[in-house]
């Protein structure tokens, strides 16, 4: 079961988990009904980004179309728009997007203006027979990730939220599970040093989790076909780093708890916190600098950064000295604090 | 030994706000000796006992078990003390030699030694076909056998018995007292907490604590005697009532 339900998730997200945003339901007024009004449309179905599911000649269908959810924009084209075009007027065309959802409505946006920009070109080009370049010409390469795939982009950022995941949740619930149970009672009363009683419930879990995470690169490998860039040794060390802090986390929790649901409610807490502000989904350099400061304490975060760093970009030591320094020092802080929060005499 | 007595209390006191759970109790208990904690539900025992064991902060008054003093060196008494607690507090998914085997190690017992030690333990309770049994899977009587061999396991000076007996059946009981006999008759001190006031009278010394107060300490024989009763049932009930 622990290893069976990250290896699910793992595919699942790693395929689903994709903002790529395409089949936009296009509604066409076309109040032109002429040979270039046809073109720009037949550039837009050519796209493999729009649908076009309805065509009319009144706004309010389109509107109705928009309302049901039926479609996502609507290209409305006035009549005389070719007229204007031959005639070397500017000729307007209007393009209603629902924006509801807001990524998807950007980008909605994006796609449709290039085709216009496009288009626009093509028919100056054909009217005066001179190539039109767009004054700066942008060429984007995608480097480290050559194909923009998304997969290739978040299965490394899933693969960190399951290996936190068995770390922090695991360790959160052993000391509490033993103080509901009574065991720890039994352990108290031994000569053991709490350091000792420390490693020993912390060494298990760590040892899981890298047995999960070296599941997760081998799907990643085999199953979404990364290509590791770095060392996988050093992501090894790094995981090593960074799940003592985890599980410190975990640990530190435990200490606090004094039930295992209270130990979940907080597990989740601070698990919800950190994945959404990782950086996994929304970038952290478009949150507000406040919130940018609190980035700085999620150690997902810093994995994250690591992941993509090492396995697709293969970034060596000195380039993420930086992630490895601070994690060490959050796994110093969270373990001590927790140790010293760890009491075997009661006040 | 610089100490005469095994357990030493003095003046030992525990308050939780403005609630005083144990009030300036004094007791001795000597060597060998199976020393009954008498008292009703709340008396203030079970606090007591975690003083004594370390588990447990006094708020004022002094403890020295097995020589060391509980608030100073706790860790140095929890070499020299056995504890079972009124909750059954061994591991229900470890097998029965595990339980054993995890503990010896805590206690330090040395790798070579720790084998022998479960095969004799083992042997000692009888459990012979259910060495490999998981302990959740036993049933009660034999828990409780087992619980107390694992706090013996380190041959303590002294073994902290908090309600070993309750809910077990009587000849279960009876094996049971039969293997504090033998721990006492070897010179391990015992220090036992139990409702069963039948029980009481098999201690050498037995105190009943009221409200926090020890309020008679004594054997059981002088104890009926001094309160012209034929029971320690009768001792309890009349001191109980106040």
């Amino acid at each position: 079961m622990l290893f069976v339900m990250p290896f699910v998730q793992l595919i699942l997200l790693g395929y689903a988990a994709d903002f790529e945003v395409k089949n936009l339901n296009l509604h066409v007024i076309d109040n032109d009904q002429s040979q270039y009004s046809r073109g720009l449309i037949s550039k837009f179905s050519a796209s493999p980004y729009f649908n076009i599911v309805n065509y009319s000649f009144r706004d309010q269908d389109g509107m109705k179309d928009m309302k049901k959810g039926n479609a996502d924009l609507i290209l409305e084209i006035p009549s005389k728009f070719e007229k204007k075009l031959v005639n070397r007027e500017a000729s307007p065309i209007h393009l209603s997007i629902d924006a509801v959802n807001g990524v998807k409505a950007g980008l909605a946006n994006a796609y449709s203006n290039m085709i216009i920009r496009d288009y626009n070109f093509e028919l100056l080009e054909k009217s005066t027979g001179k190539v039109f370049l767009p004054p700066i010409g942008i060429t984007t390469l995608d480097w480290f990730n050559p194909g923009m795939n998304y997969s290739t982009f978040m299965v490394p950022g899933i693969l960190v939220l399951l290996v936190t995941m068995v770390g922090m949740f695991l360790s959160a619930m052993i000391v509490v599970r033993e103080k509901e149970i009574g065991t720890i009672e039994q352990l108290n009363v031994t000569p053991i040093k709490k350091h000792q009683f420390i490693i020993g419930k912390l060494m298990p879990f760590l040892l899981i989790a890298l047995l999960e995470l070296t599941i997760g690169l081998i799907v990643a490998k085999l199953v979404f076909h990364i290509e590791f860039q770095g060392s996988i040794l050093l992501v090894y060390a790094f995981s090593l780093v960074y799940l003592t802090a985890v599980l410190g986390i975990g640990l530190l929790i435990s200490t606090i708890s004094e039930t295992q649901q209270q130990a979940m409610f907080i597990s989740w807490f601070f698990f919800v916190i950190f994945i959404l502000m990782s950086g996994l989904f929304t970038p952290i350099e478009s949150m507000p600098a406040w919130a940018q400061k609190i980035t700085w304490f999620n150690p997902i975060k810093y994995f994250i950064e690591f992941m993509r760093m090492v396995l697709l970009k293969g970034s060596p030591f000195k380039d993420v000295a930086h992630q490895f320094f601070i994690m060490a020092i959050y796994g110093l802080v969270i373990n001590t604090l927790a140790v010293w929060n760890y009491r075997k005499v009661s006040e | 030994m610089k100490h005469k007595y095994i357990v030493q209390v003095s003046k030992l006191t525990k308050k939780f706000g403005s609630f005083t759970a144990v009030d300036k109790i004094s007791f001795n208990v000597s060597k060998g000796e199976i020393f009954g904690f008498l008292g009703a539900n709340g008396a203030g025992k079970t606090t007591a006992i975690k003083m004594l064991i370390g588990l447990s902060k006094p708020t004022s008054g002094d403890a020295i078990v097995a020589g060391f003093d509980v608030v100073k060196e706790p860790e140095k008494v929890k070499y020299k003390i056995g504890y079972m607690s009124q909750k059954f507090s061994l591991y229900d998914d470890l097998k029965v030699f595990e339980n054993i085997r995890m503990y010896a190690g805590i206690y330090g017992i040395p790798k070579k030694e720790i084998n022998s030690k479960i095969d004799n333990l083992i042997q000692e309770l009888g459990m012979e076909a259910m060495r490999n049994n998981l302990v959740g899977d036993l049933p009660l009587g034999w828990k409780q056998k087992l619980a107390f061999a694992v706090a013996m396991v380190h041959n303590p000076t002294v073994v902290f018995l908090d309600e070993p007996t309750s809910g077990v059946d009587p000849i279960t009981r009876r094996q049971f007292w039969e293997m504090i006999y033998k721990a006492s008759e070897k010179g391990t001190t015992i220090f036992i907490t139990t409702h069963y006031l039948d029980e009481a009278e098999y201690c050498t010394r037995a105190s009943i604590m009221v409200d926090g107060v020890i309020k008679a300490l004594d054997t059981p024989k002088n104890l009926k005697e001094n309160f012209g009763v034929k029971s320690m049932k009768e001792v309890f009930v009349k001191l109980a009532r106040g």
